[in-house]
């Protein structure tokens, strides 16, 4: 028979070990991941053979045989298709790209004023910095210059027309101006348009409610390329000869209300999910309904919804190229325009510009995607589950 | 800012139906101080953006042409690149001043759609390219019985093309896309041995391939496609300076007058020339027009004779290559006439 001896407890923690060697390191990871089963291994195999069957083969086009500088066509076409380069080759054409390039930023705004908007853009990423970092300090008066100077100012130096500019009528705008320009102030009217057609459809009083309800269904009842036609197309017909309303705001205007009614049930989305007991808590508080909107529902309501704004938001930005149906050229249109300039029509153009157009979305949608995971994570208190 | 105004108070007065076209066209276009052009959103060779943003193309250059003869410069001109939607709506507007679009003139547009065309600055013309690899010694289309033809669905291409090798009782197989560029990388990949569609356009085509060099564009034009500038209906000085242009175009190639000659011609012993460039006495054949007396002098200086426009666009002097062909001069075997300025 064993002995017990019961008094004996151990006061001290046991040191910590490292885990053992099977479950740490590379190797651990790679069985794990990699070749845990069959199936994986198999999964795995494949995937690597089709990785070194691609990427050298892009790595080789995108970088290696790339031609990066260049007056015109020849320097992107093989001898036997007019060009200098050898027989056989085939790489991309950033010389295109780079040929371009303030015209696929800035579309045809006039070379000597082009200043302005990079001035512009300038302000925009120096206002727009300090306010997607949560240290740095003024956030109400950064607000106000984001989406209430800046504004004004963009608008007096990109329109010019006073103060001594000369005047840069919006048809000359395009190429990733007019996709920001477009996006930026769809985004700034459609969150608080939205939030308050979502608040107006959830009012008790008939007439705002009805009110609120018809717009949305309405807008969302309509393709976005039929509001654009519709304004480009049968507007100019009603209005009086001459009278040209501005293209540019007619596609602000018409993306704007169309993001707010979808931004709207977004919002009315995260509205539903806060249970009554917030609403009566703030009425037993004495809150008025605004401030208890304010206080109460809205940080609730809209942290919950932050991954449909951003959906919403990242929708709308690559929407905006849409407006090519009316003759406006944003990023991706401005790119497709070039493609028809006869002096850099190569087999490699086509593949070289709309790579150029993606990569840029690319960057756009993937960092607004990233911001938004960081504020929903900054902003988790304790809903996750 | 102005028109921004103006226009939130139009959007008011909506419902209030406005006339589609008004007297005076050539004034306000005097007023405002130059022209709004209808452009294409980019064809090769007729309207495109060069690296600067600026539009070039036949196209684009008789907007010039008559910006030249109107204010005697040849900048003045604001361009409006329209969708092939727009183009009709955007001219009965008041939009833009002239379409100078890689339009094709019909009976409809001209009628109906209240158009005037004012011409033919291009001939153009449903044409095949062949892949000389895969159809070795075809010199004609009515050698391409049983060929694989690449066609955009939906267009008058695949109508005529069908009509096209009925008539001449040959059998081909369609090989149809929806989109221009899945035809191309379907050509282009070897899917089918020929590619139909504006003659124009298939040299335009050509740059973009693996290998021009194996592809021929055949001689044959099968349809009837008249590319020319159109202005509103209603306006006859407007149409008459826009037309007369077009004519003085063609008239200074064919008397030798080019962009470089044209100051030592005002000289020229001929009497025709003289009247032409408005060297004679008296002369009253530009005033008349509404325009100045050294109106065509202008308009050589700006862009060039027609010829010059030609070949710097869509010629020898640009990666298209297009030959003359149908768009000579008559005294060169084209159809490219103009009535006597005199």
């Amino acid at each position: 028979m064993q002995e017990h001896d019961m008094s004996w407890v151990r006061t001290e923690m046991a040191l910590a070990q490292p885990a053992p060697a099977g479950v740490t390191g590379f190797s651990a990871w790679v069985r794990k991941n990699l070749i845990a089963s069959a199936g994986d291994t198999i999964l795995t195999i494949a995937g690597i053979a089709l990785v070194a069957l691609i990427l050298p083969q892009i790595i080789n086009w995108a970088f290696i045989n790339a031609v990066w500088t260049g007056p015109d066509r020849t320097v992107c076409a093989t001898v036997a298709q007019g060009g200098v380069q050898p027989d056989g080759w085939t790489g991309a054409c950033w010389a295109f790209v780079n040929a371009k390039f303030g015209q696929f930023m800035l579309g045809r705004y006039p070379i000597e004023e082009r200043w302005r908007p990079i001035l512009v853009a300038i302000l925009f990423v120096a206002l727009l910095v300090p306010m997607l970092i949560p240290k740095v300090p003024r956030k109400g008066l950064n607000a106000i210059l984001l989406f209430f100077v800046l504004p004004i100012v963009a608008f007096i130096l990109l329109v010019g027309g006073m103060f001594g500019l000369p005047h840069v009528e919006t048809s000359l705008w395009g190429g990733l101006l007019v996709t920001l320009s477009l996006s930026f102030v769809g985004i700034a009217v459609s969150l608080p348009l939205g939030i308050v057609l979502a608040l107006g459809r959830r009012s008790r009083m008939p007439i705002i409610k009805t009110l609120c309800v018809v717009f949305i269904e309405t807008v969302r009842g309509i393709p976005l390329i039929t509001v654009l036609f519709f304004a480009s197309v049968m507007l100019p017909l009603f209005l009086p000869e001459g009278v040209s309303f501005d293209k540019f705001l007619r596609a602000l205007i018409g993306v704007s209300l169309f993001s707010a009614a979808y931004m709207a049930e977004v919002v009315r989305g995260g509205l539903q999910a806060i249970p009554k007991g917030q609403y009566e808590g703030a009425d037993s508080l004495g809150l008025g309904y605004w401030q208890k909107m304010y206080f109460i529902v809205m940080p609730q309501a809209l942290k919950l919804v932050i991954p449909g704004i951003v959906n919403t938001f990242i929708g709308m930005f690559k929407d905006t190229s849409l407006v090519i149906i009316i003759s406006m050229f944003d990023l991706l249109g401005i790119v497709k325009q070039n493609f028809s300039d006869p002096n850099w029509a190569t087999a490699q153009t086509a593949r070289s510009g709309l790579i150029f157009a993606a990569f840029v979305f690319w960057l756009f949608c993937f960092g607004m995607s990233r911001y938004s995971m960081f504020t929903e994570r900054r902003l988790d208190t304790g809903h996750k589950r | 800012m102005k028109q921004i105004a103006i226009g939130i108070l139009g959007a008011a007065t909506l419902g209030l139906m406005a006339s589609a076209a008004s007297a005076g066209t050539l004034d306000t276009v005097k007023a405002k101080g130059f022209i709004q052009c209808g452009v294409s959103t980019g064809l090769a060779g007729f309207s495109a953006p060069d690296d600067k943003g600026d539009w070039q193309g036949i196209d684009a250059d008789f907007c010039r042409a008559v910006a030249a003869a109107v204010f005697g410069d040849g900048t003045k001109v604001k361009f409006t690149p329209l969708s092939a939607k727009e183009r009709f709506t955007a001219l009965q507007s008041g939009e833009i001043d002239i379409l100078s679009r890689n339009t094709t003139w019909t009976i409809n547009r001209d009628t109906a759609l209240g158009l005037n065309f004012v011409g033919v600055t291009y001939y153009d013309g449903q044409g095949f390219m062949i892949n000389a690899k895969k159809l070795p010694g075809v010199n004609s289309a009515l050698q391409l019985s049983g060929a694989a033809v690449c066609v955009q669905s939906g267009t008058t291409t695949e109508l005529n093309l069908a009509d096209y090798f009925k008539a001449n009782k040959m059998e081909y197989n369609p090989v149809v896309f929806e989109k221009l560029e899945e035809v191309n990388a379907a050509y282009d990949a070897g899917r089918c041995d020929v590619y139909t569609t504006d003659q124009s356009g298939l040299y335009g085509i050509r740059l973009t391939l693996g290998s021009p060099a194996d592809h021929v564009v055949l001689p044959e034009i099968i349809s009837k496609e008249p590319l020319g500038p159109a202005v509103r209906q209603g306006d006859d000085q407007w149409y008459h300076i826009v037309k007369w242009t077009y004519f003085a175009l063609l008239q200074a190639e064919e008397l030798g007058i080019t962009k470089a000659n044209v100051d030592e011609m005002k000289n020229s012993a001929s009497p025709e020339i003289k009247r032409v460039l408005g060297q004679e006495a008296d002369t009253k054949i530009g005033t008349d027009l509404g325009v100045s007396n050294d109106w065509v002098v202008n308009i050589v200086k700006a862009t060039g004779n027609y010829g010059e426009m030609f070949e710097r666009n869509v010629g020898s002097g640009s990666p298209l290559k297009i030959a003359r062909g149908i768009n000579a001069l008559w005294t060169k075997g084209g159809l490219q006439y103009a009535p006597p300025i005199r």
